[in-house]
């Protein structure tokens, strides 16, 4: 072979040198590195970590009672630095659990653990109620964080649901194409024009109709666990468009045939190169359906249909503060902790979506 | 054009049938029926209110005349309220709920077209970043939250609008804005991105080097361009406006469909409740409908089929 001299060897191990040299930098690696110039989004993100973290462990926080009522010397008080201890650290071990039950709801075993470290840790001791007190004399801090829980839950969760099937949906029709594929597309379309918001308050007052009512809760399942359903099935449309789209435009980018001609077998085009692909999207658009997730949430607890007690939501609690406004006297502090709390979320959500969409936009690779 | 217009009457058709018969089935499967909340009814009042509503007579009967009465227009009468057809009760709503509706769209694209037009032009400026804050609020804050603070405020603190009712006009504009704001911050989103690609194209320089007064260049070219996205934003925003009246209708005590139909859901009026659903579906399809074709008559690229 004539490329066997010295020089030319010394000249290929040259190559090979820069060439381990320079680092691939994959897609997330680099979407970091872009998202974290952008300090909106990246300020949300914190936000909105330490918010989840925070709901996840409300039953350990020195908290009041968020069911507690006290309607004698506690109604409509306004912020302050009252501070009304628990009164359970010094009880025996039977009335302690009645009387914590009677506190914070019968709570499955994860939440009774971490109510007992929080006895255990902070003994009687609460925050004062800064954001207040309720028509019946609640705490309305207390009542926040505990609807942070499940405003967050019903919107994560039923945002998966609909993350799931519409990736499916749309990754299915695009990947199959033909007439399957217009077949699929044009049941989006009628489904697009039939106004959900109805039907789904039609579905949920059957739904919450008594005996129906008590034979799903037979079955485990509450209004937080439809709604994950409801809303979840409502909301994958767009999300079946999206995919879909990308799907098809992908089927014929070259890398997806350089992939084929080096001999790369159909799972791996499909897991190794069509589906971190579709992840962006389906991340940037999982930003954005949570934050309409959750105003629907809030939407239906206006209306009456929210998640029955003792559960709160943000929606629940600003209705509730809706509700007591009269001409005659406004308790300013109901609509505005509750309001505020879920449109800060809801900011920083859009915020975080948008920074995500720019930073995952692969026509900004290595900028 | 005529093939599309007949293609999608066949499509609203098809859209409108489904709707009808997922509205009859959710309708049969519920245990009881709708006066199953009057306790110890007498057994000839219930035979009687059966035979009234042919609820004895076989499914696939009952599917037929109901299908056949709502073909003929008529949505038979309500199953609560006493003495009204819901033909009567829609006739009465829809006027409230129209103007509700049509004013909160004016509002909304007035103000996110002007507001997205001015932020274009003066990117990155004071306006700009002003507007576009208010735009981002606008999104985040759920429209009952915002309606109740401008109750707080416009009403009780100001005294400038009336609280509640229907009659005048006074009366509909708080609500109306409270519904259109939202979408007046989207659109107005939506203008500014538009504009920004469409102000740096050739067209436009084309159209200020041959002397075209910068008004006139904005507003009959650039606009053109740029206003697309916002037409395709009209299908969802008229879905999202129907549903903000919902929300609307009972904050303010405006006796329109929204307030009506809430009501019969949560009271089991079935035949109200289905019949509002059509209706709905009607207005959406048609709204949708009526997108695609203004598409054509602002972009002459697009084509119909």
């Amino acid at each position: 072979m004539h490329f066997s001299g010295h020089d030319e060897l010394e000249r290929y191990a040259h190559v090979l040198d820069e060439a381990q040299a320079i680092k691939g930098v994959s897609l997330g690696k680099d979407a970091w590195r872009r998202l974290r110039k952008n300090y909106a989004a990246m300020a949300s993100l914190v936000f909105l970590i330490v918010l989840f973290v925070l709901a996840m462990f409300v039953p350990f926080l020195p908290l009041q009672s968020p069911i507690r009522q006290d309607l004698s010397q506690r109604k409509f008080q306004p912020p302050s630095r009252v501070a009304p201890g628990l009164g359970v650290a010094d009880l025996a071990e039977d009335e302690y659990r009645l009387a914590v039950d009677a506190l914070f709801g019968e709570r499955n075993a994860v939440d009774r653990a971490l109510i007992d470290s929080r006895v255990a840790l902070f003994g009687d001791r609460t925050i004062p109620s800064y954001f207040g007190t309720d028509e019946l004399g609640r705490d309305l801090l207390a009542r926040t964080m505990w609807g942070a829980r499940v405003s967050l839950m019903v919107g994560i969760v039923a945002t998966l649901v609909s993350l799931v099937i519409g990736v499916t949906y749309g990754a299915f029709a695009g990947y199959v194409g033909g007439a399957v594929d217009n077949l699929m597309m044009r049941f989006v379309d009628v489904l697009y024009s039939i106004p959900f918001i109805f039907v789904v308050i039609f579905l949920l007052t059957i739904l919450s109709e008594d005996t129906i009512k008590q034979a799903l809760g037979a079955w485990g399942i509450n209004k937080i666990v439809i709604f994950y359903f409801v809303i979840g099935a409502i909301y994958w449309l767009t999300m079946a468009r999206v995919v879909r789209g990308q799907v098809i435009s992908l089927k014929e980018e070259q890398f997806i045939e350089a992939a084929r001609t080096i001999g790369a077998t159909r799972t791996a085009i499909v897991f190794r190169h069509l589906i971190p692909n579709l992840l962006s999207i389906a991340i940037v658009y999982l930003t954005l359906t949570i934050p309409a997730v959750m105003l629907f949430e809030a939407f239906l607890s206006f209306l009456g249909l929210g998640v029955d007690p003792p559960d709160v939501s943000w929606g629940i609690l600003a209705n509730d503060g809706i509700k007591v406004i009269t001409p005659v006297r406004i308790y300013w502090w109901l609509v505005v902790f509750p309001g505020l709390a879920l449109a800060m979320t809801l900011f920083a959500l859009n915020f975080l979506g948008d920074g995500l969409r720019d930073a995952l936009d692969p026509r900004m690779k290595n900028r | 054009m005529f093939q599309f217009i007949v293609k999608r009457l066949v499509w609203l058709v098809l859209t409108l049938w489904a709707v009808f018969t997922v509205s009859f089935i959710l309708m049969k499967i519920v245990p009881g029926g709708p006066y199953q909340a009057e306790r110890n009814l007498p057994p000839e009042v219930e035979q009687n209110i059966r035979a009234q509503f042919h609820l004895d007579d076989p499914l696939h009967i009952q599917y037929r005349d109901h299908l056949w009465d709502t073909v003929r227009g008529d949505f038979r009468s309500s199953f609560k309220l006493k003495d009204f057809t819901v033909n009567e009760v829609i006739a009465q709503g829809f006027p409230v709920s129209a103007s509700l509706g049509v004013l909160a769209m004016l509002f909304a694209l007035t103000l996110g077209l002007t507001a997205g037009i001015v932020s274009a032009l003066r990117r990155g400026g004071v306006l700009d970043l002003a507007f576009m804050a208010l735009a981002t609020v606008g999104i985040a804050v759920p429209n009952f939250v915002l309606a109740s603070i401008a109750v707080l405020i416009f009403v009780f603190k100001l005294g400038w609008f009336p609280a509640a009712g229907w009659g005048t006009l006074a009366q509909l504009v708080l609500p109306a804005l409270c519904l259109g704001l939202p979408f007046a911050a989207y659109i107005a989103r939506l203008t500014r991105t538009g504009m920004l690609e469409v102000l740096s194209k050739d067209y436009i320089r084309l159209a200020y080097a041959k002397g075209l007064s910068s008004r006139r260049v904005v507003l009959r070219h650039a606009l053109r361009g740029a206003v697309l996205p916002v037409v395709s934003y009209l299908g969802p925003a008229t879905a999202g406006i129907l549903t903000g009246s919902l929300v609307l209708e009972r904050i303010f005590a405006l006796p329109g469909m929204g307030s009506h139909f809430i009501d019969a859901a949560l009271q089991r009026d079935y035949t109200l409740v289905m019949g509002m659903v059509l209706v709905y579906t009607l207005l959406l399809y048609t709204m949708n409908f009526l997108v695609d074709l203004s598409y054509a008559v602002i972009d002459p690229r697009v084509k119909l089929h």
